[in-house]
């Protein structure tokens, strides 16, 4: 301890802090401030290079996902519209068959009905000839029989028998 | 293969040297005198190495009594400043005589002495002579002056190719750019925290590059022992003893006067210890730096002095060898404690600003 007070010099002390100052504000001004500075100015346009990039990734995906979005929906629309327009055409078939259907039966309804009156009125007709033609044949008969006395007794006699029979 | 052969060549030369060393015994016991003073010979010049020094001696030859180098300017204060070449003390052999007042060197230093050079002394052989003010530019001065002038350049560089280079540096600086970082980032951030270290980042930087580029110096043939004198290490200390204690907040005060958390009595128990901890942490960082620098060129210097003293074929490479290993130790040191000094400086700093957080 004694050796390092002896040893101390005071002249070396002063030029020491003098020098060290003098080379600290210097330094401090034209070396470490703009070195300092450039390098956080670096490290932060690094940083903000990074974060863009991510950013720009994420707008990227955002996009795709937005094509795939819309993509989908175009198809989907597409296949409502075939569906759509397959369920129109149907439909149409089936109602122009089901007003076929009808007509058509109308048709035959009025047909069968025409043909029932013909053939009604066809066995009016016939019953109106067969009578006409059984009243003449039985007015024949009936005269020609009636000409014999006798035999018109025979017959009013097999009719009572009938009658008894009855 | 070829390891294993080499070794065996080595090993073979050392059996032949070690009996050669053995026969030159007998010679070696005349010369042992010579030896001896030698050896204080060695120790005068570790001794006298590590001081500072008002001349650059680059070498000297004891015999003729010569030394190489370049005298530095004496600026002494004595009643008026007095400047004059440090090649009138003539190493300490011969009084300068400046205005009419005499003026001796001894032992690396300045003393008031009559025309003939006396030199008083007390019971302990120290001299009692009178000291005036020395404010010389002394070796050590030019080495400060000359790290300060090569760390300005260095780093003006770098600071400047961040602009020519649009925020890349290039050349040297590709390779500074790294250790300011590492100074921020592993240093700075960790112990004092992100939000307060912007505004030590210009004295741990400036210490960092000082200490180790001075480390290393002194690590250069020149040997300047800059790091390793107490008077640098002293003001290194003192501004951050400055540093801490100007930019402490009151939590920090708080912790020292009247600690939080413990009972009254504990209280003003602590507060002294606490008070004392304020000075001896500077302290330990002044006396840390000292002794590790200054006991680093005394060892080294010592394993290069056993080469002139063992002079022999196996003792002298032995001693390069080692001094040769050391010296790569002494690369790691230099950087070590200008790591060191930088981290608790900034650990400091970084307990000066600790935000209250009971």
């Amino acid at each position: 301890m004694d050796k390092l007070i002896n040893d101390f010099s005071f002249g070396l002390f002063f030029w020491q802090i003098l020098l060290f100052v003098g080379l600290l504000l210097l330094l401090r001004k034209f070396a470490w401030k703009p070195i300092l500075d450039s390098v956080n100015n670096r490290e932060e346009g690094i940083k903000n290079a990074l974060e863009s990039a991510e950013a720009a990734r994420k707008e990227m995906q955002n996009l795709q996902a937005d094509n795939e979005r819309i993509l989908n929906e175009a198809r989907a629309e597409r296949d409502g519209m075939l569906k759509e327009a397959r369920q129109l055409k149907e439909n149409m078939i089936s109602e122009a068959k089901a007003e076929a259907q009808t007509e058509a039966d109308k048709i035959v309804a009025q047909a069968q009905a025409t043909i029932e009156n013909e053939k009604k009125a066809a066995i009016a007709d016939l019953k109106s000839q067969v009578a006409g033609l059984s009243v003449d044949i039985a007015e024949k008969v009936v005269r020609q029989e009636l000409a014999d006395k006798d035999k018109q007794l025979a017959l009013v006699e097999s009719m009572l028998g009938d009658v008894t029979l009855n | 293969m070829q390891k294993i052969s080499v070794v065996r060549i080595f090993m073979t030369l050392a059996l032949i040297l070690t009996s050669l060393n053995l026969v030159a015994k007998d010679a070696e016991n005349v010369e042992k005198e010579g030896k001896d003073g030698l050896k204080t010979e060695i120790k005068e010049f570790i001794d006298h190495h590590l001081l500072d020094s008002h001349d650059f001696t680059l070498f000297s030859d004891k015999e003729t009594g010569k030394h190489f180098g370049f005298p530095l300017p004496v600026i002494l204060w004595d009643g008026g400043l007095k400047v004059f070449s440090s090649s009138k003390f003539h190493h300490g052999e011969t009084v300068a005589e400046v205005d009419g007042e005499y003026y001796k060197l001894y032992h690396s230093k300045i003393y008031k002495t009559d025309a003939e050079g006396t030199i008083e002394y007390d019971d302990e052989h120290h001299a009692i002579n009178a000291k005036p003010l020395d404010f010389s530019i002394t070796k050590n001065v030019v080495s400060i002056f000359l790290i300060g002038l090569l760390m300005f350049f260095m780093f003006r560089g770098l600071a400047k190719s961040y602009k020519k280079n649009n925020g890349i540096p290039t050349g040297a600086g590709r390779f500074l750019e790294p250790l300011v970082l590492f100074v921020r980032d592993e240093i700075a951030i960790p112990n004092i925290g992100e939000n307060k270290y912007r505004r030590y980042m210009s004295f741990l930087l400036t210490v960092f590059f000082f200490i180790w580029f001075l480390n290393l110096l002194g690590m250069t043939p020149l040997a300047v022992n800059v790091t390793g004198n107490i008077a640098v290490t002293f003001a290194l200390a003192l501004i951050t003893f400055l540093i801490t204690n100007f930019t402490a907040n009151k939590n920090y005060w708080g912790h020292i006067f009247w600690m939080p958390g413990v009972p009254t009595f504990m209280k003003i128990v602590l507060a002294p210890i606490e008070l004392l901890g304020v000075f001896i942490k500077p302290f330990s960082l002044m006396i840390r730096l000292y002794a590790n620098m200054t006991a680093g060129h005394v060892v080294l210097m010592s394993i290069v002095g056993l080469m002139f003293i063992f002079k022999s074929w196996i003792g002298s490479p032995l001693s390069f060898g080692l001094a040769f290993a050391l010296s790569i130790l002494e690369l790691l040191v230099a950087a070590l404690q200008a790591y060191i000094f930088t981290m608790l400086a900034a650990l400091y700093f970084g307990m000066a600003n600790e935000e209250a957080h009971h």
